[in-house]
């Protein structure tokens, strides 16, 4: 990026407006916390906010926002399609069982001798 | 980081920086310039020499296991007595054997054939044929070939600590790998091993990626790239977007072995009568997909180069173009981003739900296709040429029908229905060595026939050469065809002796036949060691472009200088324009200027 | 000679408009991601399939005994670390190295604070009072994804070190690489901070 001074000092400036909202925005994550309401809505708050926070981080700090290089957005849409991949695993895992007989919580039989987790591979 | 010295010095390129800081010429130490180069020619040869020996190791432990398998329990020839601390009364004891399973499949795959394909051979000769005076970060890529090399002596270390090697097979399955040695230490040097490797692997792509994207040679566009360098960039992609998942789950079964951890424990798990110490509340199938991510793509990593490489061979033996050049790049581009979405079919029985198990059988049968449009592109190029059948063109046109095997043996695997009756037999074992073994082992001599010359300066024997190729070709087969019938008899691939079971006993002549093919396998290499060591001092001397050939590698002097080229290349066309009308020659070089075709 | 004299170290390619460090560190920041990713969905797989009740349940957030103070405090320690790196690149595009080296020695400086925070408030109270990893997979979770982060910032805190000292030295000769160099080792740091934000709702308040 070719910047001059002026660009530099605007830029500044817009470094201090992000930090003043990733600090609100943590001061509003946790004041959020201290309101009772129901557990996934707030798990859904949290991260939403953090998602902000880590988006202006991105585009600010790591000044994706003056990115204009295809190789970098076509590596970052490769990634980013890839790590929602990632996050199906739990999906895959969870949603065919029904809750709570997730594999791997097999009982304590007192009397087993056999290899319960007898490896498949 | 960019991890550059700004040295200047007149090696023929005509960059001009404008910070040359010229601190001129000054001869290098032995040990700057052999062992710790940042030359990634050098770097190449460092990664092919090591994978070589690996491979050699990897299938030294093979061949002493076919010995067990083929006599069980029988004490060892000559090596049985030569190692009594390892084979107690010469013979191999089940442990053992596990763990020279373990130890095989992991050194073949990620210390073996990978650095070979992508440290030596992507090494040496990408930057060459992309016109590029070095890789875009040297010092980082001595450090991904010295990483590598840390990796592989922990392995190799973890075969004299305490318990001996890991034995859970080299996929490492949970809960296995983290009860089954809990005080010993094979299996978490393993894990330390694989972190170094991983580690390694992912510098490289980085580096790989930067190359091809930053340092072509003007007029290089990338549709005009030899299909190598494409199989390497989509390589460098998996290699950068699955490892990271895998160096996790590593993580994760290092602290359930190191810190008593249940990241892959279940709650309540009784061993052998045993009630196991961990809290509970892990996953063992967590472990599974994780390990998966990677290791499916892993797949591709170790078949893309190898289909480089054998299509770089048919175009230049077959004197035409690659048939279907864009729609092969199409394909392999298609099949890197498949791989990242077929994992789980390696986990059919692992209780997977009917929808879930549909979607994978899907994408595995779509991921086919593209295997078969690059092969069949390449058999198409075949047609109507006057092959020139030297060496490397034999293994190259090997791989063709021996990579189909074992593509085709796959497709049953893919469907839960069949795969459900195969799983974890010889008939696995049979189909993934023929993608590897006859598949990309003979790419990788092709290639090594084939760039040596480049390399050294030297050709190989074409005589002991063939010699090495119709051995191998035989015993190849020999070795894993009978695989496929011991499976669909039922043997488990995990058995140290598989003739105390009935359906194991009916097949055991096929075993001793597999057992011998290896041996010979074995036997067979010995003409292309020698031929190997020979050549380097006494090979026939040849010039720079010893198969006529048009990519920019062969542009350069052999072996390349310092900085690779004379003078920086500009390329003028695309990579394969062989018999191009009004041309004296029937091959037109990238690099050569005059009339378009 | 050494290595090969390379273009585009400094000047960027004029077709990809990118000099090849910055393309190498956010090729690298891509495999971060996709360790991180594994780990987040790691954390899913095993909040959401933990047994109901037993030892390895899930503990309710009271239990874990973690400190939104801390770890809030924490965070804003890595946000303003995060403004001072970037201030530091800043700096550096106005030719100011005294300036320059002053935010970095204070986002080192801050670096260590997290360090020192986690380790005195949070890692040897947890382990003393018997929260050590193997206590239930929250803290076997939490011990893995904050030391792996702790790892990270470790590693910066050896990089901007080095660009202070020793590596201070490009800028004499050759200011735009050094600048470059900055931007790179900050683009690193901010992805560090980036995790620290999600981190710090999936452990500390849910």
């Amino acid at each position: 990026m070719d910047h001059s001074h002026a660009d530099t000092d605007k830029h500044v400036r817009l470094y201090l407006t992000v930090f003043a909202a990733l600090a609100v925005g943590t001061v509003v994550t946790v004041a959020a916390n201290q309101l009772h309401v129901e557990h996934a809505l707030a798990i859904g708050i949290a991260l939403g906010i953090a998602t902000v926070k880590a988006s202006l981080v991105a585009a600010v700090f790591m000044h994706l926002k003056w990115e204009r290089s295809a190789w970098i957005w076509s590596t970052l849409a490769l990634c980013a399609v890839f790590f929602v991949v990632l996050l199906f695993i739990p999906v895959l895992e969870t949603s065919e069982h029904p809750p709570n007989v997730v594999v791997g919580t097999w009982d304590v039989l007192p009397e087993a001798h056999t290899e319960h987790a007898g490896h498949h591979e | 980081m960019a991890q550059h010295q700004h040295k200047g010095g007149g090696h023929g390129h005509d960059h001009h920086h404008h910070d040359d800081h010229g601190a001129g010429h000054h001869e290098l130490s032995y040990w700057r310039k052999y062992i710790f180069s940042v030359d990634h020619k050098i770097i190449g040869i460092q990664y092919g020499l090591t994978a070589l020996c690996f491979l050699f190791f990897g299938f030294s432990l093979m061949m002493i296991m076919r010995w067990q398998l083929a006599y069980p329990n029988k004490p060892i020839p000559v090596i049985g007595s030569l190692f009594p601390s390892f084979f107690p009364g010469g013979a191999m004891a089940p442990e053992m054997y596990n763990a020279f399973g373990a130890m095989h499949g992991t050194i073949m795959v990620f210390l073996g054939v990978v650095p070979m394909l992508v440290g030596a051979f992507g090494n040496y000769v990408m930057p060459l044929q992309i016109g590029a005076p070095d890789m875009a970060f040297p010092k980082l890529n001595m450090m991904s070939y010295w990483v590598y090399f840390c990796g592989g002596v922990t392995m190799l270390a973890s075969f004299f600590v305490k318990g001996g090697a890991a034995q859970s097979g080299w996929t490492s399955y949970a809960p296995l790998s983290v009860i089954t040695q809990p005080h010993q230490w094979g299996q978490t040097m393993w894990l330390i091993g694989m972190v170094f490797l991983i580690t390694s692997s992912l510098l490289g792509s980085i580096n790989f990626i930067t190359t091809i994207v930053q340092l072509r040679a003007k007029g290089l566009t990338m549709f005009r790239l030899p299909f190598f360098v494409w199989a390497q960039f989509v390589t460098s992609f998996l290699l950068l977007l699955a490892f990271p998942p895998l160096e996790a789950a590593g993580i994760l079964q290092l602290m359930d072995r190191v810190a008593g951890t249940s990241f892959f424990m279940p709650e309540g798990l009784v061993v052998s009568g045993q009630m196991q110490s961990y809290t509970g509340g892990g996953n063992p199938l967590l472990w599974q997909h994780l390990f998966w991510f990677l290791a499916h793509p892993e797949v591709y990593v170790l078949i893309l180069p190898a289909m480089g490489m054998v299509a770089e061979i048919i175009a230049s033996n077959t004197r035409k173009a690659l048939w279907g050049y864009r729609t092969m790049v199409y394909s392999i581009i298609f099949l890197g981003f498949m791989s990242f979405i077929v994992w789980a079919h390696h986990m059919f029985i692992t209780g997977m739900g009917q929808k879930m198990a549909a979607f994978f059988a899907t994408t595995t049968m779509i991921i086919s296709i593209p295997s078969v449009v690059i092969l069949t592109a390449m058999v198409i190029t075949l047609h109507g040429a006057s092959i020139r059948f030297n060496v490397p063109m034999l293994f190259a046109l090997a791989f063709l029908p021996m990579f189909a095997i074992g593509g085709l043996t796959g497709l049953p695997l893919g469907l839960p229905v069949s795969d459900i009756q195969l799983h974890d037999t010889y008939y696995v074992i049979g189909h993934f060595h023929y993608v590897v073994a006859p598949g990309t082992i003979f790419a990788i001599f092709a290639g090594i026939y084939f760039w040596f010359p480049k390399a050294t300066g030297r050709m190989m024997n074409e005589a002991l050469g063939k010699v090495h190729f119709v051995l191998s070709f035989i015993f190849i087969n020999v070795a894993f065809m009978p695989m496929f019938f011991q499976g669909l008899a039922g043997v488990s691939r995990r058995l140290a002796d598989q003739t105390g079971y009935a359906h194991g006993n009916a097949v055991q002549g096929l075993t001793r036949m597999s057992s011998w093919g290896a041996w010979m396998l074995g036997l067979s290499q010995v003409p292309f060691i020698i031929n190997f060591f020979v050549s380097m001092f006494a090979g026939r001397k040849v010039s720079e472009n010893p198969w006529e050939s048009t990519t920019l590698e062969w542009s350069a002097p052999s072996p390349p200088p310092h900085g690779n080229f004379k003078s920086t290349p500009v390329v003028h066309r695309g990579p394969y324009e062989y018999g191009v009308p009004g041309i004296a020659k029937d091959y037109f070089p990238q690099h050569q200027a005059g009339a378009e075709a | 000679m050494s290595t090969a004299v390379l273009p585009y170290t400094v000047e960027p390619h004029p077709i990809t408009r990118l000099y090849s460090g910055k393309l190498g560190i956010w090729l690298f920041l891509a495999s971060e991601v996709m360790l991180f990713g594994a780990l987040f969905s790691s954390y899913v797989l095993l909040r959401v399939g933990a047994p109901v009740a037993g030892p390895a349940a899930w503990p309710a957030h009271a239990e874990t005994g973690l400190s939104w103070k801390i770890g809030g405090f924490n965070t804003l320690v890595l946000i303003i670390s995060s403004v001072t790196m970037v201030m530091a690149w800043a700096a550096l595009k106005t030719h100011n190295i005294g300036r320059a080296k002053a935010y970095l020695a204070t986002t080192v400086f801050l670096a260590l604070v997290f360090i020192v925070v986690k380790l005195t408030l949070e890692y040897i109270p947890k382990i003393q009072a018997g929260h050590t990893p193997s206590h239930n997979n929250f803290f076997a979770l939490y011990f893995t994804l904050t030391g792996l982060h702790a790892l990270h910032i470790i590693g910066g805190i050896i990089v901007i070190t080095y660009f202070i000292g020793p590596g201070s030295a490009l800028w004499k000769t050759d200011p735009e690489y050094f600048t470059n160099r900055v931007e790179c080792t900050g683009l690193y740091w901010h992805f560090v901070d980036l995790v620290w934000i999600f981190l710090f709702p999936v452990l500390y308040l849910t």
